[in-house]
């Protein structure tokens, strides 16, 4: 393992923003540290960047970085709002890195510039770029030096939502080119699961879970990180022959074992069908490319998307089937 | 940054300590500090004269007025900042003894003329010059004005002066102390009904010399509204016109005599070389400069004043004077109660 | 469990760097005064003093005066500052560089002035005069974070329903108040240290603490009352520092800092170019005086710049005009360079310090005691130097050397001041990005503090020229005759009657004058063309 994170401990006063963490990050891995905002991941981020003081063990290739200053760990930082030096233009951004370490700029600064698009934009000022291109200068200029280990502190969250997609693909593509080490730090899941080969889901200052995000969105391992992940609704079931049973009808879960269990539904884990449980449609909102109901269900509501063309409108009578992909797992 | 950092420490390097550095030691060389007061100069020559001569360097240190000087010798008596000290002047003179801040030295020179002015006999002090405080008149601005010169301190409380006369502040100003110890001198106990008085004429008070004789006297440059003032016996002197006649003078009548000492300082470095400095400034070529570099007069009695200077200021024959234990006594008390009566 | 340490706060390098203006200010400061005030209890008495009313009423008037003073030097500075840092008028590089010139005019010609203009003189005379020398600390330390001041934030408010006026007060002042109430306390001390000023304006009807202290020391050498009015200016001192320190206290935060490019634009709007208009007003009255001395200078046509050519009126000068111009340019240098590394180093250790983890009170204690020497008398320290500094190597008591230290004293807590709100308002994420990027703790500093705080800096460093430009005090007494600088030729020919030397005085003012548009204005393009313009 590239990164190990032995029982680290980050404590603000007497709170522990993090305790007692483990973790690991291969070589060429990518994982995502996911939570919701105040559990403690930005913390851990910044005490492996070696900017909070902790206690625990932070190594890299087995050696503890205990004694090696931030400037000396080799590691790139990305933050939130990119943090650009307002006094350097973008070739100065991008280069600043590699003349700290004295090193030729010229072709890498054109290389880098070139993988995150902004060929052309040498000379401008960071001010004068937007949301976006300013993440990508920050990008670059964190890339430059080929730093063994990338940290990313909420890289997207910044901007708006079409520049994030399209920034997140792009994102994922830069990491993939450039074979990166990296630490993401994010609320999304979305965005998670697009940059992420694996993701550790944190909460008030532990991990909860580590695991593919398919696993992880698939099986979370208690109700609330079913919640952060999306399941609005969380039922009990039992599982028989690959098939899941609860009070709002049966799905096919061809890799749940069998036995009882708990089923966490998204709003996508309902659908209205020509079978199903029936309902009655007290609400509906457009969302971009489906249509989100409210629906009573035998006196309870539930959350249930439809497409743009077949929704039925508020008073219908429906009738609700489940959807597999909206559907997890978790633990009795 | 890095070019703009190298500059500022070359430019360090090359600046620093132009001042500090001072003039090189040099083995061997003779040197005497002279601590004075601000008003202190003497032409190049005259120094240089000396030097080449005696084989000592006099280096000259400014303290501030003769009251700081005094009070700074007073405070580091026990480790004087220098060898000797001139500029002590009458109203100061007796803190300085009492404080025993000089060791007893009597030049060759003072016979001539200086003893006249000595404090006492313990020879710790040397008069050097003689500088008089008295009312300047604007001659012309009287005439102007249709009254007569004023001559003495009675004229000045007369009606025709009302709003004529601008003098400083004694707390604030050595020429305004020692115009109110003229009054006190010369009237005794009736100094504090005479200052009621021109209180009563408008008597104008400002803080300092160069604000009553630059900006409020008609006499100067500054051509103020007032055409009398407290300043020197010398100071007409300065005032005169293309033709060489003198625009401004002083009454001598209201004069009050002001006289500098110096002294050799008592733990001096350098006691040898410190009196033949004091011989120094009891020479004919120190004395007879006085008069144009400091507007004051040479305590030597042999040395003829500037030629300018015999028309236009001469030393006043009959001023008042003041014990300086008597004035060291009084001094406090006489200026709260200056205060009291003119400003109250 | 092995503890990972943070590279950007190792607790013992700022630590180590504070020693360096620390220990100069516990020897050229604190020793001399303590010295100095417990000569002053030796001799009983500070007890008697405390206890009178004239005290109490000289504190008052001290106070009362210096808080008037500073009011006004801040509604006056403020337009002065918006001038400077948010628009693009012509000539806008010229006012940031004339309204340094009230600093370096000598006292005494000021006094005269203000005289000659308000000839009852009073309180209004010294209010006025005050807040003249004081226009441009206000002026210029604003505007060096206003230039840098994202105006979105005032945008929003505008779009949320708030006036012009109301976004400024709701908006833009709170986040300029680091550097205003940086500059306030500055000029604050400034006015409550006023000697000169009061002296010639107030007479000896109105005094101050200053004042008196001064005649205590110099001319009565009543130690005792000097030192219990020293105990209580200091107090008055610290006291009016702390309300400061209070009022930063919440202030201070990172801001969203923008390149000058971006905020500079041609004034818009009613209210943008009535205070363009009241800036360009102020600045015309700060000149006037300027003007007036200067026309004086040209009374006998050029006889007093044809006699500064040589040694004076009967060689009153032992150097002459342009000698005493060069000994001004050299030994304001010295001053500069020295208060600039001491300033900057003790900016850089309190940013440090209360970036890490230290305890608050400690450096908002530290930031105090580095700003008291603007507010203790300069007679005290100086009489403090007579009786200690002679047990240092080489008695510097009446050396040379003394006067770039003294001035160096007097202009350090201005750099710090004036470096520290832009410092402090650096986002920590910046110097943390650089770091990531391999610069060590000190090209951190470099890379980042250095250039963004670059045009704080220069306005330092051009604050300081100027204060060593027109020192007088320490100058006068510590300079030899042969290094006179101009000020000292100029108080020392208008203490002498004729009318040459007044001519010549006056012509010794403008070269002054001329010297300061000069050099500032070198240091303003050298230091431009070097630390990017962002």
């Amino acid at each position: 393992m590239a990164l190990t994170v032995s029982g680290l401990t980050v404590h603000y006063g007497t709170v522990a923003a993090v305790s007692d963490v483990d973790l690991a990050v291969a070589d060429g891995e990518v994982l995502a540290l996911l939570g919701p905002s105040g559990c403690g991941k930005s913390t851990l981020l910044r005490a492996v960047a070696g900017l909070e003081p902790a206690s625990g063990r932070v190594c890299w290739d087995d050696v503890d970085l205990a004694g090696v200053p931030v400037h000396r760990r080799g590691f790139g930082l990305v933050f939130q709002d990119g943090q650009l030096f307002p006094h350097r233009d973008v070739v100065g951004n991008v280069e600043f890195g590699l003349r700290m370490r004295g090193e030729p700029r010229t072709d890498r600064v054109a290389e880098l510039l070139e993988l995150v698009g902004l060929t052309g934009y040498e000379r401008r000022r960071v001010h004068e770029l937007s949301g976006g291109e300013q993440q990508r200068v920050a990008l670059a200029r964190a890339l430059a030096p080929r730093p063994r280990l990338l940290l990313l502190d909420e890289p997207l969250s910044a901007l708006d939502r079409a520049l994030r997609e399209q920034l997140a693909m792009d994102l994922a593509r830069v990491l993939e080119t450039t074979g990166s080490t990296a630490l993401v730090v994010t609320h999304d899941h979305d965005e998670a699961f697009t940059l992420a080969d694996r993701v550790a889901v944190m909460r008030a200052g532990r991990i909860i879970q580590v695991g593919e995000p398919a696993e992880v969105w698939r099986r979370p391992v208690d109700e609330d990180t079913a919640r952060f992940l999306g399941c609005g609704e969380v039922l009990s079931a039992t599982v028989a022959g690959g098939v899941a049973r609860c009070a709002l009808g049966e799905v096919r879960l061809p890799w749940a074992a069998d036995g009882r269990a708990r089923l966490g539904l998204r709003p996508t884990a309902l659908r209205p069908a020509d079978e199903g449980v029936p309902g009655e449609v007290v609400h509906r909102v457009h969302r971009r490319d489906h249509v989100r109901l409210r629906v009573r269900v035998d006196g309870r509501l539930v959350d249930a998307v439809a497409g743009m063309g077949d929704a039925p409108p508020v008073g219908a009578e429906v009738r609700l089937a489940m959807d597999e992909d909206g559907v997890a797992l978790l633990p009795a | 940054m890095r070019k703009p950092l190298l500059g500022a420490v070359l430019v360090a390097s090359l600046t620093a300590c132009t001042l500090s550095s001072g003039e090189p030691e040099e083995d061997g060389e003779r040197r005497v500090v002279l601590v004075t007061h601000d008003s202190f100069a003497m032409s190049e020559d005259v120094l240089t004269a000396f030097r080449e001569e005696s084989g000592i360097t006099i280096d000259v240190r400014k303290l501030g007025d003769a009251g700081a000087l005094t009070n700074q010798l007073v405070l580091t008596k026990d480790s004087p900042v220098g060898d000797l000290a001139y500029g002590i002047d009458t109203t100061f003179a007796s803190r300085a003894l009492d404080e025993d801040v000089f060791e007893a030295y009597r030049s060759p020179a003072a016979a001539e003329g200086p003893q006249r002015y000595a404090v006492d006999d313990t020879d710790r002090l040397t008069a050097v010059d003689v500088g008089d405080v008295c009312v300047n008149i604007d001659p012309a601005a009287l005439a102007a004005k249709g009254v007569p010169e004023p001559a003495n301190y009675a004229d000045l409380t007369r009606a025709e002066y009302q709003n004529m006369l601008v003098v400083e502040d004694p707390a604030t100003s050595s020429p305004g102390l020692a115009f109110l110890l003229g009054t006190i001198a010369s009237l005794g106990d009736g100094w504090r009904e005479y200052w009621m008085a021109l209180r009563g004429r408008g008597v104008q008070v400002v803080s300092g010399w160069e604000e009553a004789y630059t900006q409020e006297f008609s006499g100067s440059s500054g051509e103020g509204p007032r055409p009398i003032v407290v300043s020197y016996a010398s100071s007409p002197a300065a005032e005169v016109a293309e033709d060489g006649t003198p625009t401004t003078k002083a009454a001598l009548d209201t004069c009050f005599r002001q006289v500098e000492y110096a002294g050799v300082l008592r733990g001096a470095a350098n006691t040898e070389d410190a009196r033949a400095v004091l011989d120094f400034l009891l020479s004919p070529e120190f004395q007879s400069q006085v008069p144009e570099q400091m507007y004051v007069y040479p305590s030597r009695a042999d040395v003829e004043l500037p030629e300018t200077w015999q028309a236009a200021a001469p030393l006043p024959e009959s001023p008042a004077e003041m014990d300086p234990a008597t004035i060291a006594e009084n001094r406090e008390r006489w200026i709260d109660e200056w205060r009291a009566l003119v400003q109250g | 469990m092995a503890r990972t340490r943070s590279g950007l706060s190792p607790r013992s390098g700022p630590l180590l760097v504070a020693l360096v203006p620390l220990g100069f200010l516990a020897v050229f400061f604190v020793w001399p005064v303590v010295a100095i005030v417990r000569l002053g209890f030796g001799e009983g008495g500070v007890l008697a003093v405390l206890g009178s009313a004239d005290t109490w009423q000289l504190v008052a008037f001290t106070v009362g005066q210096a808080a008037a003073s500073t009011a006004l030097a801040v509604l006056a500075g403020l337009p002065v500052a918006y001038l400077l840092a948010r628009t693009s008028v012509p000539g806008r590089g010229l006012v940031r560089v004339v309204i340094l010139v009230p600093f370096v005019l000598p006292t005494v010609v000021v006094g005269l002035a203000f005289r000659t203009l308000l000839p009852d003189g009073g309180v209004l005379a010294i209010v006025l005069a005050n807040s003249f020398f004081n226009v441009a600390v206000v002026a210029r330390t604003v505007a060096g974070l206003w230039s840098h001041l994202d105006g979105r934030a005032a945008d929003a408010a505008r779009s949320l329903g708030a006036s012009p006026l109301r976004a400024f007060t709701s908006v833009t002042l709170p986040a300029l108040a680091p550097a205003l109430t940086s500059a306030a306390a500055v000029v604050f001390l400034f006015c409550a240290t006023s000697f000169g000023v009061v002296l010639i304006l107030g007479g000896s009807r109105y005094r101050t603490l200053e004042t008196e202290i001064y005649l205590r020391t110099v001319e009565l050498l009543d130690l005792s009352g000097a030192a219990a009015l020293s105990l209580v200016q200091l107090v008055a001192v610290v006291a009016a520092l702390s309300v400061g320190a209070l009022a930063r206290r919440r202030r201070e935060s990172a801001l969203r800092l923008r390149g000058r490019a971006s905020v500079a634009r041609r004034p818009r709007g009613a209210l943008s170019w009535t205070v363009v208009g009241v800036a360009l007003a102020v600045v015309t009255l700060l000149l006037v005086p300027v003007v007036v001395l200067v026309a004086r200078s040209f009374d006998g046509g050029l006889a007093g710049y044809r006699a500064l050519a040589g040694f004076g009126h009967e060689e009153s000068l032992q150097v002459s005009g342009w000698e005493a111009a060069a000994n001004s340019l050299r030994a304001a240098t010295d001053a500069t360079v020295l208060a600039v590394v001491l300033g900057t180093l003790a900016s850089v250790v309190l940013v440090s310090l209360s970036r890490g983890r230290t305890r608050r009170g400690v450096v908002e204690t530290m930031d105090t005691v580095l700003m008291l020497p603007l507010g203790v008398s300069a007679v005290t320290v100086g009489f403090g130097y007579l009786v200690t500094l002679d047990l240092l190597p080489g008695d510097l008591r009446t050396s040379p050397a003394l006067v770039p230290l003294a001035q160096a004293l007097v202009v350090t807590p201005l750099v710090i001041r004036m470096l520290l709100p832009v410092l402090r308002s650096i986002d920590t994420r910046l110097r943390q990005a650089a770091a990531s990027l391999g610069a060590s703790p000190w090209r951190v500093w470099r890379e980042v503090d250095v250039p963004v705080a670059g045009r704080s800096l220069l306005t330092a460093v051009a604050f300081g020229y100027v204060v060593a430009l027109g020192e007088f005090g320490a100058t006068s007494f510590l300079a030899r005759p042969d290094t006179a600088t101009l000020p000292v030729a100029v108080a020392r020919l208008l203490a002498r009657p004729g009318e040459l030397n007044n001519q010549m005085a006056y012509a010794a003012c403008a070269l002054l004058v001329a010297v300061t548009v000069a050099a500032v204005a070198m240091v303003e393009s050298v230091g431009r063309s070097r630390v990017v313009e962002f």
